[in-house]
């Protein structure tokens, strides 16, 4: 009953959030402050585990390779085919779901406990719209942190083959064209967009509706990421069952 | 002015309001005391519109508030200023734009005539020169400050404040008071404060709402709640050593 009492609850959160607009001048100071915390701040770990998550599957897959049938440019297809099907898009998001979303529940939850998300719902300011919204807004680029994770993570995949000395460029270049279906960039795309706003709304949840004080502030973090990964995962499924099977 | 009439609210079937029935005056500091637990901040939520009572009406310059059509709410949600307990600022936001906060979200003034608003209000709380300072950066009495020029910044005609100088040194909570009183009188607004301290009491107790186990057990103001022989009051008036002291001395004629 809980459960279902959360994702009622959840969805009367959003239908809240669209619902009551926050005057524009306003919101456009707030999306941007959204887009350089939650962006631009992730893009450096981002880019970091992105280069050498590209780098290791390189490795494993070129250090797996004993039969010499097999032809060398599948150390950049397959580094391709992950990175850019699962690696970037959701492992990525798994991390995000640490990074974006604890803040995102932290500093919700923080104005829940300190009586702010009451004054603004006292100054006739919907809290949902005003906290909320914005950060759905900045997650819209999150689409564009993904696909630099995607260039990094081939690029990380041919520093490690072609500098470790396991392929040669023009065989790895060679390797990352072969088979390319261009609606494997849409499916992952897709599903970006779509954990984009889990990424925004989930751990929002777990923020606003949290009760008590600092230390359940902390618990609802780790709550919202647990639930936050868990949503993200089985959307995943659900998207790859719909769009690749 | 703000008349609540036979006030009822429950929580999970236990009710915590039973038949509030009192007229907060214009002009006035109207104090809500009583015990923790008593149901004053219910009753302040109440007529915030934080909580939906069950029974009993609630009319700001005598139209009920369920009457009101929802433009009608959002022009009262415009008017009431609020001071929280434990100050509720912004904590992204320097005191100068915490303060600004209503202005921006509610007028169409342009930046330069909200600024001087702002700096306006900062100086009639004592605050000027500290604009650019975050919530974090000052002490607990100033916070109070820019909550209560926050809360009036936009001229309201309600101010509602929830033990304004809980956490504060005598000195400053009497500081505190003197301005709500100040304030309440200059610009001519209802003011409602919970409290439980009885110095506030003494100090700006205009008019008074002594609420015990959800019911309104005494009313009156500052010159009688000392002399009232009920019982329920006077245990709770004389339940700090100190006032308990001064009655003794009163009573040895000291």
């Amino acid at each position: 009953m809980n459960y279902l009492h959360s994702i009622g609850e959840y969805f009367l959160m959003l239908k809240g959030t669209f619902h009551r607009m926050t005057k524009g001048s306003v919101l456009r100071g707030l999306i941007l402050k959204e887009l350089d915390d939650l962006i631009i701040g992730s893009m450096g770990i981002v880019a970091f585990l992105s280069f050498f998550i590209g780098a290791v599957v390189a490795l494993q897959t070129a250090l797996n390779l004993n039969n010499p049938l097999i032809p060398k440019t599948l150390i950049a297809y397959a580094a391709r085919q992950s990175i850019i099907l699962e690696f970037a898009p959701t492992f990525i998001s798994i991390i995000m779901a640490g990074k974006v979303g604890s803040y995102i529940t932290s500093s919700i939850g923080s104005m829940n406990v300190t009586e702010q998300i009451d004054a603004l719902e006292v100054m006739g300011i919907n809290s949902l719209n005003y906290l909320i919204f914005p950060k759905i807004i900045a997650m819209l680029f999150y689409p564009f942190v993904i696909a630099i994770s995607m260039f990094l993570g081939v690029f990380g995949a041919y520093a490690a083959a072609v500098f470790g000395g396991f392929v040669p460029p023009d065989q790895f270049v060679q390797g990352l064209q072969e088979d390319f279906i261009p609606f494997h960039l849409v499916y992952a795309f897709i599903k970006t967009f779509l954990f984009a706003f889990i990424l925004a709304t989930v751990p929002a949840y777990h923020g606003y509706y949290m009760k008590g004080g600092a230390l359940e502030v902390g618990e609802a973090s780790t709550t919202s990421f647990v639930w936050t990964s868990v949503v993200i995962i089985i959307t995943n499924y659900a998207v790859t069952q719909l769009l690749l099977s | 002015m703000i008349e609540v009439e036979n006030l009822h609210k429950a929580f999970d079937g236990e009710e915590v309001l039973k038949g509030i029935d009192f007229t907060f005056d214009k002009s006035k500091t109207n104090l809500i005391i009583g015990e923790s637990g008593s149901g004053k901040s219910v009753l302040l939520k109440c007529m915030l519109g934080l909580f939906t009572p069950e029974k009993g009406v609630i009319k700001y310059d005598g139209k009920p508030y369920t009457e009101f059509t929802e433009d009608e709410k959002k022009d009262l949600s415009k008017q009431i200023g609020m001071v929280f307990q434990g100050g509720a600022l912004f904590d992204s936001m320097t005191v100068e734009e915490n303060v600004m906060f209503p202005l921006r979200m509610f007028t169409k003034k342009k930046k330069k005539e909200n600024l001087e608003r702002v700096r306006e209000v900062l100086k009639r709380v004592n605050l000027d020169g500290s604009e650019k300072k975050m919530p974090s950066e000052i002490s607990g009495g100033m916070q109070k400050r820019v909550s209560i020029a926050r809360a009036i910044v936009n001229r309201p005609k309600y101010l509602f404040c929830d033990e304004p100088n809980s956490g504060l040194d005598p000195k400053t909570a009497t500081v505190i008071d003197n301005l709500i009183q100040e304030i309440t009188h200059e610009y001519n607004i209802t003011t409602i404060i919970i409290t439980h301290d009885m110095n506030s009491v003494l100090e700006i107790g205009e008019k008074i709402a002594f609420l015990k186990d959800g019911v309104l057990a005494w009313k009156g103001d500052k010159s009688q709640i000392f002399k009232t022989d009920d019982e329920t009051v006077t245990d709770f008036v004389y339940s700090s050593n100190l006032f308990q002291k001064v009655r003794e001395a009163q009573q040895q004629g000291l």
